[in-house]
């Protein structure tokens, strides 16, 4: 049960992505709709992956770990006491509404973000600046393209 | 050898323009089909591996895929067909009998779709059942055929143990080995959501379904497997399989590569060991020996729970029945020849048994004219697609139908039947762990509730629309039931009147 704190100004609960390992299928289709949403072609056709992603080698914000048997996605995790929003230099990183957004113009590409991030979350754009999960949620059903992509429910968008 | 060559049944169709070399098709195919080639940079596929199981067209996210029947043909023939033409090669090459799953394919009649259901019109009202109360729920188990009352004239309860069902809607016999854990929870949770049974099947109850007991029929088979005195407590009721549908007359065999960890432990049985179970069973080789195993069950039970005797449609089904309603059963379930298997000789399950309606009809009237219907309920399985097949069911006289390929279609089964080689992509048919987990229990059992409620509701308007309020009042029925297309004898055999009669 989430304490009340951690309601956000709206007097709302925070909706997280939770990854379930059980239920991972190992497919990486969480990682193609992140690319997808992340793209400039999605805003244009949003109905249109292959325009999107044909003939590109795509570097999305959730990737999939996997050896052996076990496999399953890794994304920000918005921390509570987020280290790379008190690492960051040039203030690019901050925390709104319990989202830790990244402002593309204050990124001096310094790494240090990537350094502390515990899970891996934060890596560098094709444009070179830091590119991280901000949670995707403004397209029609309100949830994360990976949450709404995956075929298991190995990726949920819910209140914890 | 050149002449063994067959050229693959189902080829795969690329759109190369919507391909974006995920390579989703390449992880999900645990058939090896796809594959990613470096140099070309392009998906590749052999279509000889291929099942047709749908899973990488359904998971596509470009839709790239689809996958098409090949027009490679031998020469035209219509005695010697193309698939008749490639068993004899595949025969003539491995010297083996023929595997096959799930139910008998073939072009032969469906008698659902040659029935039709009767609507009122004017004199007799139909009913909304949005409006009206509408009673689907129905009781399984031997009726009393007298009511007995005490010295100061109270009605005594002498009625035998019931199965009681929301809906005339159940579960058929999927045991734990042919099946996955996670397709046999999927069953557990909506049986018991839905206020019906779901069937174990004749590999014993994993312990961690010990909790859905209210909502399970365990059953005993020629094997035994898994057969012990909490097993047949668990349950709500106990079924003696006698046969199976898509292969009557013979047994089973789960090879012993599937018979690890939990399946060995369940079906009690070691692990690697093939579980075999006889044609027969071999203490039952009359209707006396079966009276004997039904009434040791309930002995075992305590004669708390009815026991189900479970046949396959063969020809001389109704006289086979009439033993059975005869021999302290209370429930008789019979399978038609449509209905699935994990694995069985191909011969078999497209030759031997027949269709479960004439099977039903038949039945019933036995049953009626011998003056024992009551002795028993009726559940019939092997063929149900539909709300409108249950109804046509009822009305010719079952208590209640039995569903599984239907149940397993909602849970993904794209009726590849390839359940016998183990590997299958909806984790469905399989025990490889890495398959298992495809089948996420939280979305199948919804999708099963889905599918039996979505099926009541139909229920409920086609009752409503004949004017009828209740399940009771649509048993046996057949006025409700007129055939087209349909010679006199199998009128005759069905009990119904043709179309404009």
């Amino acid at each position: 049960m989430a304490s009340f704190t951690q309601g956000n100004r709206f007097g709302e609960y925070m909706k997280r992505i939770i990854v379930n390992e059980k239920w991972c299928l190992g497919c990486h289709l969480c990682e193609y709709n992140c690319a997808f949403a992340n793209s400039a072609g999605s805003k244009k056709t949003p109905n249109d992956m292959v325009k999107a992603l044909k003939d590109i080698v795509i570097n999305p914000r959730i990737k999939i770990e996997e050896k052996g048997d076990i496999c399953f996605a890794v994304s920000c995790r918005h921390c509570k006491e987020p280290l790379c929003v008190k690492s960051c230099i040039a203030g690019a990183l901050t925390k709104v509404d319990e989202i830790i957004r990244i402002d593309k113009e204050k990124c001096v590409e310094c790494h240090t973000c990537v350094l502390v991030c515990p899970y891996g979350a934060i890596m560098p754009s094709n444009e070179g600046v830091m590119q991280k999960c901000e949670l995707c949620v403004q397209n029609a059903d309100g949830q994360p393209f990976c949450v709404k992509g995956c075929p298991n429910k190995a990726i949920e968008y819910k209140e914890i | 050898m050149p002449i063994d060559f067959i050229y693959p049944e189902y080829e795969i169709a690329r759109n190369k323009d919507r391909c974006i070399a995920c390579r989703v098709c390449e992880r999900q195919c645990a058939n090896e089909v796809h594959k990613y080639d470096q140099e070309l940079k392009m998906m590749v596929a052999d279509d000889i591996k291929c099942v047709d199981c749908q899973r990488c067209v359904s998971l596509c996210p470009t839709r790239a895929l689809k996958i098409v029947k090949t027009d490679n043909t031998y020469k035209q023939n219509a005695h010697w067909k193309g698939s008749i033409i490639s068993e004899v090669y595949r025969q003539a090459g491995s010297g083996g009998v023929l595997l096959s799953s799930m139910g008998n394919p073939l072009d032969l009649p469906i008698y659902w779709d040659k029935i039709l259901i009767n609507a009122s019109q004017v004199t007799n009202p139909s009913i909304d059942p949005l409006r009206e109360p509408m009673e689907t729920k129905t009781y399984l188990g031997q009726r009393p055929n007298k009511i007995e009352r005490d010295k100061d004239g109270n009605i005594v309860n002498n009625l035998t143990p019931q199965l009681e069902l929301s809906t005339p809607i159940m579960f058929s016999a999927m045991s734990y080995g042919s099946i996955s854990y996670n397709a046999h929870e999927s069953l557990a949770r909506a049986a018991t959501e839905l206020g019906i049974y779901y069937n174990t099947g004749e590999g014993g109850l994993h312990e961690g379904f010990y909790k859905y007991g209210a909502n399970t029929i365990v059953q005993v088979a020629s094997g035994r497997f898994g057969v012990h005195k909490d097993y047949l407590n668990a349950g709500a009721a106990v079924e003696i399989k006698m046969g199976q549908g898509a292969k009557p007359g013979i047994g089973g065999h789960l090879p012993g590569a599937k018979i690890v960890g939990d399946v060995s432990r369940t079906r009690m049985i070691p692990e690697g060991s093939d579980a075999i179970s006889p044609a027969p069973h071999h203490d039952i080789y009359s209707i006396e020996d079966l009276h004997q195993l039904v009434m040791s069950l309930k002995e075992a039970t305590n004669y708390t729970k009815p026991v189900i005797v479970k046949i396959a449609a063969v020809h001389n089904v109704a006289a086979i029945a009439s033993g059975i309603a005869r021999s302290g059963a209370d429930i008789i379930s019979i399978d038609g020849f449509r209905g699935g298997t994990g694995a069985a000789p191909t011969r078999i399950r497209d030759n031997v048994g027949i269709p479960i309606e004439l099977a039903l009809a038949s039945v019933d009237k036995r049953l009626r004219d011998e003056g024992i219907r009551n002795n028993v309920s009726i559940v019939v399985g092997g063929s149900v697609r539909s709300s409108a097949d249950v109804v046509k069911a009822i009305a010719l006289g079952a208590d209640a139908v039995y569903i599984a390929t239907s149940a397993l279609l909602a849970l993904g089964c794209h009726l590849c039947r390839s359940c016998h080689e183990g590997r299958c992509n909806w984790g469905i048919a399989t025990q490889r762990p890495d398959l298992v987990k495809r089948l996420n229990p939280e979305i199948g059992y919804k999708r099963l509730v889905n599918l039996v409620s979505a099926w009541t509701h139909e229920i409920k308007e086609m009752m409503g629309g004949m004017g009828i309020n209740s399940i009771e009042a649509l048993k046996g029925n057949r006025l409700m039931l007129r055939g087209v297309g349909l010679n006199e004898k199998e009128l005759e055999i069905l009990g119904i009147l043709h179309a404009g009669e």
